[in-house]
């Protein structure tokens, strides 16, 4: 749905090359979309002003102006400006003695519940601590209830009291079973508030000065527009927010919010929460949303995400065999399955940077069924042919076709691409480089 | 405006007020300073500027700030307007203009049984806003049931039951991970039979629009609904926060293709936020705006009335 920010400057710079060298005028027009990428991405107005103020004094420099690749300077330099603003990630501050309290703030609808279980998880998983959940939303009908289903799917104990007794009661309750229960870390899930609650945010003031939190993390959702400023300024300015969680960020929203926060607040952000399922909290990289919020594809995920799905060791002797020129329409199909397990053809080429556009225009039935039918097709060979395409003669190609539900011609079709990716996959590993480079992407 | 006629005084009033309250921190907030922007007296090139850079602070996008402007400068040259006082009564009118759409007639008219899907991403308030609904339609006289097909989230049937419980209405649920065509299979057999409902309101999970299955999933719940009643869903309302910025286009978009959304209901309008996206979604997709939700009790729900919104919007 975006163009890329390079893609647009790339445009207005080819029209302003025609006449030579480039003005001060120039650069103000190519800044022009510079603000507009930011505001599509929902990065405050004043936020916007302040971060193009900085880019122009950067690319009036000779950098800019005399470099034949302009687009790309400039685009260099917003990034950096970009990175600049959203820090460096920090890690949870969990230095001496436990239990540590960690306290989750934010509007209603930002995820603070997933979240806290997610962390819970995390934290055991990659951290080796025992975290107590605490159901301090008594608001919310069946919040508490879906704490405690969640905790009961990551086996980590919850504090509950039901919704009769005040937050700051069962707080000061948890507190005590976390120190008795000698837990490492006190995770504390409020319930959502508007930062313009008196009440509420009052409460919030309470529970902060009983449990006298060594984190306390605003949990705020990626897809917030211009509003974000004053939400983070709203909870700063009551409880003094030491983080950010940035959840929902595996929708298309380019994130922009995060900016704005970390802008107002000067906090860090600490992890990105991503998908329903409780592994889906991950440390965060600026260099990554700086380029989400661009608009530049996020090639680092998906090879990120070919890490996670593909076997190592299928890796590994795949590459060999490909060296060798030894594979085989049965290691065909196993990589069909790999790339399938990533996801939808489509999501994939979302991530590709400039693939986006054409990841719209692709239906996903249409690349799926393809999938579908190729599996279909070397499914219905007998192991030896897939060893050996070379036996499948007329008579063995009608049956595999018959049996697949395709046409003799499409079965030649896929023998005929895959005769030419091994020719093509002989060449590349005689030259030494290509393919293996390739495939060490998914080591 | 038939919208406005169908209602009673008394209910428009009450509707109306409720967005202005709801409205009125936005008030002070950036939209309520388009209202001072043209008190100062002179229209000059500065205040173009300052207008757009108000729109798109309250959310209203690029696209839909820097359209609006254009369209009211060069209003503003033909009908040679002068006097700050009358462009604002002409921004008023563009504004208007983005938000015409004909009446909500669809879950009134009568029918045997009224089936309403309720679709959004996570965390936007699906669950209270079909809450808000039962309430409001069976203060209307009508005999209403729920389906808890967000069979997904932890809690979530329990969420929708206790809602049933506070405003007395039936709420068909199954276990959780159950599956949701299912569910809605057998809510609408139900409320055609034993419970004799004519208005059948139908929860689905939170789903993020770009997740390819779930929206296939979403698609299946919709064709079970129109398999089983006539024309059904007669109504599939997207639930928007109000504090979404530019994705709430992409929102918009994706469900419209998957379920057709017939329009929106606009939640958490008692924040500080502007929901100012709703110009830009009308303007692009041309979604209108149902329903808004302006607080966290039942009765915090209001019809949405454009004039009271825009009105509150300017009021400085």
């Amino acid at each position: 749905m975006f163009e890329s920010l390079q893609t647009k400057l790339n445009a207005v710079f080819d029209k302003l090359a025609a006449r030579g060298r480039l003005t001060e005028q120039d650069v103000d027009v190519a800044l022009r979309e510079v603000r507009l990428a930011l505001l599509e991405a929902d990065v405050n107005f004043r936020v916007v002003k302040q971060l193009v103020a900085r880019v122009r004094e950067r690319a009036i420099g000779a950098e800019v102006m005399q470099s034949l690749t302009p687009a790309q300077q400039v685009v260099k330099i917003v990034h950096s400006e970009l990175l600049q603003t959203l820090g460096e990630p920090a890690r949870l501050d969990l230095s001496g003695p436990s239990p540590h309290v960690v306290m989750l703030v934010g509007l209603q609808g930002s995820g603070k519940t997933t979240t806290a279980a997610k962390l819970a998880l995390s934290l055991r998983k990659n951290q080796n601590k025992r975290a107590l959940l605490v159901a301090a939303d008594t608001y919310r009908p069946a919040a508490v209830t879906q704490l405690e289903v969640l905790g009961k799917q990551i086996d980590t104990p919850v504090h509950s009291e039901g919704t009769k007794v005040p937050p700051p009661e069962i707080v000061r309750h948890a507190l005590q079973r976390g120190r008795e229960g000698a837990f490492d870390v006190i995770i504390l899930d409020t319930a959502g508030r508007l930062q313009i609650s008196e009440e509420m945010m009052r409460e919030l003031e309470q529970i902060k000065a009983l449990a006298k939190p060594q984190e306390i993390l605003l949990v705020a959702d990626a897809m917030t527009g211009q509003e974000a400023v004053n939400v983070a300024k709203g909870f700063h300015e009551r409880v003094n927010v030491t983080g950010l969680i940035l959840t929902k960020v595996d929708g298309d929203a380019r994130g922009g919010a995060a900016i704005s926060m970390r802008e107002v607040t000067g906090v860090p952000i600490k992890y990105l929460a991503t998908g329903e399922k409780l592994d889906g909290l991950e440390p965060f990289h600026p260099d990554r949303l700086a380029t989400r919020i661009l608009g530049m594809g996020d090639m680092l995920t998906l090879i990120e995400r070919a890490g996670e799905t593909v076997d190592k060791a299928d890796a590994e002797r795949m590459s060999r065999k490909l060296v060798k020129g030894e594979f085989n329409l049965e290691d065909f199909l196993g990589q069909l399955q790999q790339i399938k397990k990533m996801g939808p053809l489509t999501q994939l080429l979302d991530m590709i940077p400039g693939m986006g556009r054409m990841a719209q225009d692709l239906a996903p039935d249409v690349t799926d069924k393809q999938f579908r039918q190729i599996e279909a097709i070397i499914n219905s060979m007998t192991p030896q042919e897939r060893r050996d395409p070379k036996l499948l003669n007329g008579s063995r190609k009608r049956r595999v076709a018959k049996g697949s539900g395709s046409s003799v011609m499409e079965v030649n079709d896929l023998l005929n691409q895959f005769r030419q990716m091994q020719r093509m996959m002989k060449q590349m590993s005689s030259g030494g480089r290509g393919m293996r480079g390739i495939l060490d992407m998914f080591r | 405006m038939f919208g406005l006629f169908r209602k009673t005084p008394a209910q428009q009033a009450e509707d109306e007020a409720r967005i202005q309250a709801s409205l009125s921190k936005t008030r002070q907030g950036f939209f309520g300073r388009i209202g001072s922007l043209f008190q100062a007296n002179e229209v000059t090139d500065d205040t173009w500027d300052e207008l757009e850079e108000l729109l798109i602070q309250s959310d209203l996008g690029i696209n839909a700030a820097t359209a609006l402007v254009e369209r009211l400068r060069s209003r503003v040259r033909k009908e040679n307007i002068k006097r700050a006082e009358d462009v604002r009564a002409a921004l008023r009118d563009e504004l208007l203009k983005l938000l015409a759409h004909p009446p909500l007639t669809n879950i009134d008219e009568p029918r045997m049984l009224t089936v309403v899907l309720i679709v959004g991403v996570n965390g936007s308030g699906k669950t209270t806003s079909i809450a808000k609904l039962a309430r409001y339609y069976r203060a209307r006289g009508k005999r209403v049931v729920l389906a808890a097909a967000d069979t997904f989230r932890a809690a979530a049937i329990d969420q929708l039951k206790i809602w049933g419980e506070r405003t007395g209405v039936d709420v068909i649920a199954q276990a959780p991970g159950a599956d949701p065509g299912a569910v809605v299979y057998d809510a609408i057999r139900a409320s055609q039979e034993s419970r004799k409902a004519d208005l059948l309101i139908i929860d689905t999970a939170g789903r993020l629009h770009t997740k390819y299955n779930l929206m296939k999933e979403l698609e299946k719940v919709h064709a079970v609904c129109a398999r089983q009643v006539h024309a059904a869903p007669h109504e599939t309302l997207l639930v928007l926060d109000a504090t979404t910025g530019q994705n709430a286009i992409s929102q918009a978009r994706h469900f419209k293709e998957a379920v057709q959304i017939t329009g929106i209901i606009l939640t958490k309008l008692d924040s500080t936020a502007k929901g100012g996206i709703v110009f830009a979604i009308e303007e692009e997709l041309g979604v209108p705006v149902r329903f808004v939700g302006t607080g966290e009790k039942a009765e915090d729900f209001a019809e949405f009335d454009p004039r009271a919104f825009v009105d509150a919007i300017l009021a400085a």
